[in-house]
């Protein structure tokens, strides 16, 4: 049985589509990633799955129970960790806790051995009893780690697990949701815009652009698909650069910001061709670099955009939702 | 049941700890005691009644704290709303009205120790103690205030975005329940077109049981104002939980 299975699920909010009938499956013990820009329908699809929303139509299992009519079974085995802070700053980390396990119906004995244990893992047992509105970012996020695998969930939901958080905390949140992922066989579903956390962290990815799913596969699969290497060059005169490339070795050109895009295979035995190739023409190279590619990369190849071009449309399209919403 | 007690357990836990919150709301309802209480208290006499005015105002002015705290209590959901904690009791698996009982209570509870810390005050300024038969009156109308009030405050914040519309219900709706209870006059010396508005007014059977409890006299006998308090609680319980239960984060 797979942890979860998604049947062509869509959001609609008065004409505007916020998820699109996407369909996917993820694997029990899997890491999966939602990636895409804010706005794209990531956080619509994990609060449709964590029953915080009604679909508009399709269907969705998790841990076999239905998503609309089968709600109390879906609570009772998922944990989720909301990309805003949901947690009681006027009450203690211990406080917190202790009020997410009676609220799952866990027994005294086992809840305060529980509590004591996942503290200790996120390493925040010295503050236990300091009020959570002395707690920095990276530790609010730890406590809402620790209390949303509390009553033991088989799936974790993580939206935007690591928004706003510096790199130092970022790379000890990646650890932690590898180990739980590692020795609890937890099957994690995260959500994010950052290219390099998906690929660290995820076993597959589903790229999702404007509430459709545009891509699907792990992430050294997702980049092997787009083609071998790539080579930036950035040039005063980039469209006739672009016009160069026309030979059969090369899978893709794109333009962006003065810079040419090239993806190919074999990228360093094409380079002083093709430098050779720009000098005769007199059109001149201000850099030129070759890698592998990144999801980024990906991204690009199958949206036509960068992230960033997409988070400034994507925030304007939420705006207009909240708007929408508060109508 | 356990899972009102975890939520009842945090309102509590949280206005204990909100140590301005208890002595700021104290506030208005001392200076209505001491400046009504002994400006009026030489020039008023309540027809009808043996005690002087300010023994008459405590019960009122121990309703209205009452009252205020309440509806606060209940309004508070929009800012675990606007804070995000409300997510985390949604997306449990306990249902709604299990958590519309528990702020219920919470918040029902809060009220009453507001009210009891006045009474304390009220001891040193005049209220003489009638017995415990009567001490347990007037707790029970306080705990059946609380109750609906809270209930009260919470139907509203579920219709409700964030806190500015707070003073407008303060203003237009909870000012005039308080200004037509006969917290502050007898409602006998009413004139007759404002006495059905009065009888509106569950707060008035409020004041009333509180006030027999206390002083051992009222207008409306104690039986009704119990029949009558306890059914508007039940109802606005319901109609709390009504509205609660469509709440959308």
């Amino acid at each position: 049985m797979p942890a979860i299975d998604v049947h062509d699920l869509t959001k609609s909010f008065d004409g505007f589509v916020a998820v699109d009938g996407i369909s996917f499956t993820i694997e029990s013990g899997e890491i999966f990633g939602l990636l895409g820009p804010n706005g794209a329908g990531k956080t619509t699809t994990i609060a449709m799955l964590a029953t915080m929303q009604r679909p508009t139509s399709g269907a969705a299992t998790v841990n076999g129970h239905d998503i609309v009519t089968d709600e109390d079974g879906v609570r009772r085995s998922i944990g989720i960790v909301f990309q805003d802070q949901s947690l009681d700053e006027e009450l203690t980390a211990y406080e917190n806790m202790d009020f997410h396990g009676r609220l799952y119906r866990i027994g005294g004995e086992v809840r305060r051995q529980r509590i004591g244990e996942l503290l200790a893992l996120v390493r925040l047992e010295d503050r236990k009893d300091d009020l959570v509105k002395t707690y920095s970012g990276g530790m609010r996020r730890r406590l809402e780690i620790a209390r949303g695998l509390l009553h033991e969930p088989t799936v974790l939901f993580l939206d935007e697990p690591t928004l706003g958080l510096d790199p130092q905390t970022r790379n000890h949140l990646w650890e932690y949701i590898e180990r739980l992922n590692a020795e609890k066989g937890i099957t994690i579903i995260l959500t994010t815009h950052y290219m390099e956390e998906a690929d660290r962290l995820c076993d597959r990815v589903a790229i999702i652009d404007r509430g459709s799913i545009v891509a699907e596969g792990t992430p050294a699969g997702l980049k092997a698909s787009i083609g071998g290497d790539v080579i930036t060059i950035a040039s005063p005169d980039p469209d006739a650069v672009a016009g160069l490339l026309t030979a059969p070795w090369v899978s893709g050109v794109e333009r962006r910001d003065g810079q040419v895009t090239i993806r190919l295979e074999n990228a360093e035995e094409h380079v002083p061709g093709i430098v050779t190739a720009i000098h005769q023409r007199s059109i001149g190279i201000t850099s030129l670099a070759v890698r592998k590619p990144t999801l980024e990369d990906v991204f690009l190849h199958y949206t036509g955009r960068t992230i960033r071009e997409e988070e400034a449309s994507g925030r304007e399209a939420m705006r207009m939702f909240h708007r929408a919403g508060r109508r | 049941m356990d899972i009102v007690y975890a939520i009842w357990l945090r309102s509590i836990k949280r206005y204990l700890r909100s140590k301005s919150r208890i002595v700021g709301s104290l506030g208005m309802p001392l200076f209505f005691m001491l400046v009504l209480g002994f400006g009026l208290n030489s020039i008023v006499r309540v027809p009808g009644m043996e005690g002087d005015y300010i023994s008459f105002l405590i019960p009122g002015v121990v309703a209205m704290s009452v009252l205020f705290t309440s509806v606060f209590s209940g309004i508070q959901i929009i800012w675990d709303k606007q804070f995000g904690f409300l997510k985390e009791t949604l997306v449990a698996p306990v249902s709604r009205l299990e958590i519309m009982l528990g702020q219920t209570l919470g918040g029902a509870t809060t009220a009453v120790i507001q009210g009891l810390i006045l009474m304390v005050f009220a001891l040193f300024i005049g209220l003489e103690p009638t017995g415990v038969t009567g001490f347990v009156i007037a707790v029970l109308f306080m705990a059946l205030i609380g109750v609906f009030f809270t209930a009260f405050g919470i139907a509203i914040a579920s219709r409700m975005e964030d806190m500015h519309g707070f003073q407008l219900i303060m203003n237009f709706v909870i000012f005039p329940i308080f200004g037509l209870s006969g917290a502050l006059f007898p409602i006998d010396s009413l004139p007759a077109w404002l006495r059905p508005l009065t009888l509106a007014d569950p707060l008035t059977y409020g004041v009333e049981g509180i006030r027999y409890g206390l002083t051992g006299a009222a207008q409306v006998s104690p039986v009704i104002c119990l029949a009558v308090l306890a059914g508007c609680a039940v109802l606005m319980t319901a109609v709390g939980a009504y509205l609660f239960r469509k709440i959308s984060v």
